[in-house]
């Protein structure tokens, strides 16, 4: 008995104790430096023009990623003007954010820039388009792998022994942005090794529908029997789409993009054959977490690079499903 | 009579259009179907059509180079409109009320304020591109909603064979040219812009006839941008910063309508129109690079008027008049 009763008040005062911590619970330790890192800092975001779906989409991403953590966000459009974007990484460089978002229009214009930046410690995430200048973090497509996929998906479609004509044309963007450049390197990896499809046009239709539409209808004309299209952009391709419509041909049209509502939409109603999509919402994801990354481990800007690619995914009418577009926030 | 006094601009780009076609037919195996001669037009009536709109406006001594930007920024914010829910009618009706106000203000800058027109149309231009990003619609690029379909058929129907446009491009010019040739506002527009301190003197209501030239150009441009935004789903704003405007001038200029106003007609946008309409398919069946296109353009606007000038040298009224 003696034994008994201390027993039990010890069970008893443990099972209090025990109680007593899960009611008032345990703080998480990683907690309040994880905010702390990140409270109060500052992303400035330089695309090449606000106003379509990629930039808006990243935008947004980043915006609902980073905001309720406390950063600030800010955007600066140069809205298309190259000089414009310069002149805003050139005073971003004073202002000194901890990191530059930036969305490069070519491969030249700010790679000294965006080293002067990184020299002047801040972080700079390039997005899908890469500078000539590697910097901390670069998420975006792997264009020469994209266009080695293009290649070959056209190659199987439109090759003679695949029942093709083996006749396609290319229309890119500008030819020297980034994603024309790396993109035309993939496709003619793939079109080196295929003598049996033919690149019976490859011109530049400098992101506009209209020009798209003028090019695609005269290649059309010209060769009747041109088996595919690939066009370097979706919202430029609803140009080559509309041609193709007039001309009353079968044309494969291969076109690529963020993968916003309007791609699946023109899947749906036949404009596009396939789109290779880049999810602009993963890539803000993506550039969130760099984003969070460095600035919990607050090593020196430039000490490392990264590159995250960008899954890429082939939609058409039998791979798309009701997700496999996202629509743009308002 | 010196060789070739008779010779105008007019004659000598038609005369090259006519070799380039020949030169292409030659050359280029299927340059000379029904089907790519239609695609050539049809490629260019858009251009045409603007370059009617324009030539008006030179031909009265001014030029618009907000004629871009207006028209891109009047259809998207129609397409914005119709996609929040209104109407088709109602919002072709707004927009087009919209376009005929900012060509009025433009006449009105240029009439009554007294600004040059190269620089009134010019901040006009940037102005209205950032006023409809800003305050009238958010994205680049405005799509076809569903309740603006009946437009599509402006820019993607046939008629007999022959896709509609090249009917609209002819149809404005055929109007254009009746209008300056018969119409009483038309002959004061020319009067105004050949002399126009004589227009005054002799009563024409001057001021009224230059506003009148931009509301018209405002006008035609907004047809020419339905158009463009049912050949391609899609109205782009982007063309509001693009140079497509200095295309448009060199439709007007190649043609010879003189930047000095008073000279030409609608006869010399067709011709202009024709020569860079045949020059940009051939090019394009040649697959020669976009930047090199430019090059090329360039070069024959430069040879047209230097040609130009060689056969109808400067005289003593062009000289104190000068151009813009």
């Amino acid at each position: 008995m003696g034994l008994f009763k201390p027993l039990l008040l010890a069970a008893a005062g443990l099972a209090t104790a025990v109680t007593g911590a899960l009611a008032q619970g345990i703080d998480d330790p990683a907690r309040a430096p994880f905010y702390e890192s990140l409270a109060g800092r500052r992303v400035a975001y330089v695309p090449v023009a606000m106003g379509f779906d990629l930039t808006e989409g990243w935008a947004a991403g980043l915006r609902s990623a980073l905001e309720p953590l406390g950063v600030e966000f800010e955007i600066r459009d140069p809205n298309w003007s190259t000089d414009a974007g310069a002149q805003a990484i050139t005073s971003l460089i004073d202002e000194h954010p901890d990191v530059i978002v930036v969305h490069n229009p070519d491969v030249q214009s700010y790679a000294r820039l965006l080293r002067r930046a990184e020299q002047a410690g801040i972080y700079v995430v390039q997005v899908n388009m890469r500078s000539s200048y590697s910097t901390d973090v670069f998420v975006g497509a792997d264009y020469v792998g994209m266009g080695e996929a293009i290649g070959n998906r056209m190659a199987e479609q439109c090759s003679p022994a695949n029942g093709g004509s083996g006749k396609i044309a290319i229309t890119q963007g500008v030819l020297t942005a980034a994603a024309s450049v790396y993109q035309m390197q993939g496709i003619q990896n793939v079109l080196d090794a295929h003598p049996e499809i033919q690149l019976v046009s490859n011109q530049a239709a400098d992101w506009d529908s209209t020009r798209a539409r003028a090019i695609a209808a005269t290649v059309i004309q010209q060769h009747p029997d041109l088996c595919g299209i690939v066009g370097f952009w979706d919202v430029m391709d609803i140009g080559t789409a509309a041609a193709i419509r007039e001309s009353g041909q079968d044309v494969f049209l291969l076109t690529q993009g963020g993968g916003s509502r309007m791609a699946c939409d023109n899947i749906e109603n036949g404009s596009f054959s396939e789109v290779v999509v880049y999810h602009v919402p993963t890539q803000a994801r993506d550039m969130a977490v760099m984003i969070e990354h460095l600035l919990q481990n607050g090593q020196a800007p430039g000490t490392t690079r990264s590159t995250l690619f960008t899954p890429l995914q082939f939609l058409n009418r039998d791979t798309m499903t009701a997700a496999s577009c996202w629509d743009m926030p308002n | 009579m010196p060789l070739g006094a008779n010779l105008t601009q007019e004659k000598i780009v038609f005369a090259l259009a006519v070799l380039l076609a020949l030169g292409f037919a030659l050359a280029l195996p299927g340059f000379l179907t029904t089907q790519n001669v239609l695609n050539l037009l049809r490629s260019v009536s858009i251009l045409g059509i603007l370059g009617v709109a324009m030539g008006l406006v030179v031909i009265g001594r001014g030029i618009d180079l907000s004629l871009v930007a207006l028209m891109a920024v009047s259809v998207a914010w129609m397409l914005t409109l119709v996609s929040g829910g209104m109407p088709l009618p109602l919002a072709l009706a707004v927009a087009l009320g919209f376009s005929l106000l900012v060509g009025a203000l433009n006449g009105w800058l240029v009439a009554y304020a007294e600004i040059p027109a190269i620089f009134a149309t010019l901040a006009m231009g940037t102005l209205i591109y950032g006023f409809g990003r800003y305050f009238l619609f958010s994205m680049d690029v405005a799509y076809i909603p569903e309740g603006a379909r009946p437009i599509l058929i402006l820019g993607q129907s046939d008629l007999f064979g022959v896709p509609l446009p090249i009917f609209l491009f002819a149809g404005t010019c055929l109007i254009g040219h009746l209008f300056l040739r018969y119409a009483i506002p038309g002959r004061y527009l020319r009067a105004v812009g050949d002399n126009l301190p004589a227009a005054r003197i002799t009563g024409i209501p001057v001021r009224p006839v230059i506003v009148l030239q931009y509301v018209l150009s405002s006008g035609i441009g907004f047809l020419a941008g339905l158009i463009t935004a049912a050949s391609v789903d899609s109205m782009n704003t982007r063309l509001a910063l693009s140079t497509y405007v200095y295309d448009v001038i060199l439709v007007v200029v190649l043609g010879g309508i003189g930047l000095s106003g008073g000279k030409g007609g609608i006869r010399n946008v067709v011709v202009g129109t024709l020569l860079i309409g045949v020059l940009l398919n051939g090019m394009t069946i040649m697959d020669i690079q976009y930047t090199l296109q430019n090059v090329i353009k360039g070069g024959l606007l430069l040879a047209a008027i230097v040609i130009d000038t060689i056969l109808n040298p400067r005289d003593e009224q062009t000289a104190q008049q000068g151009d813009i």
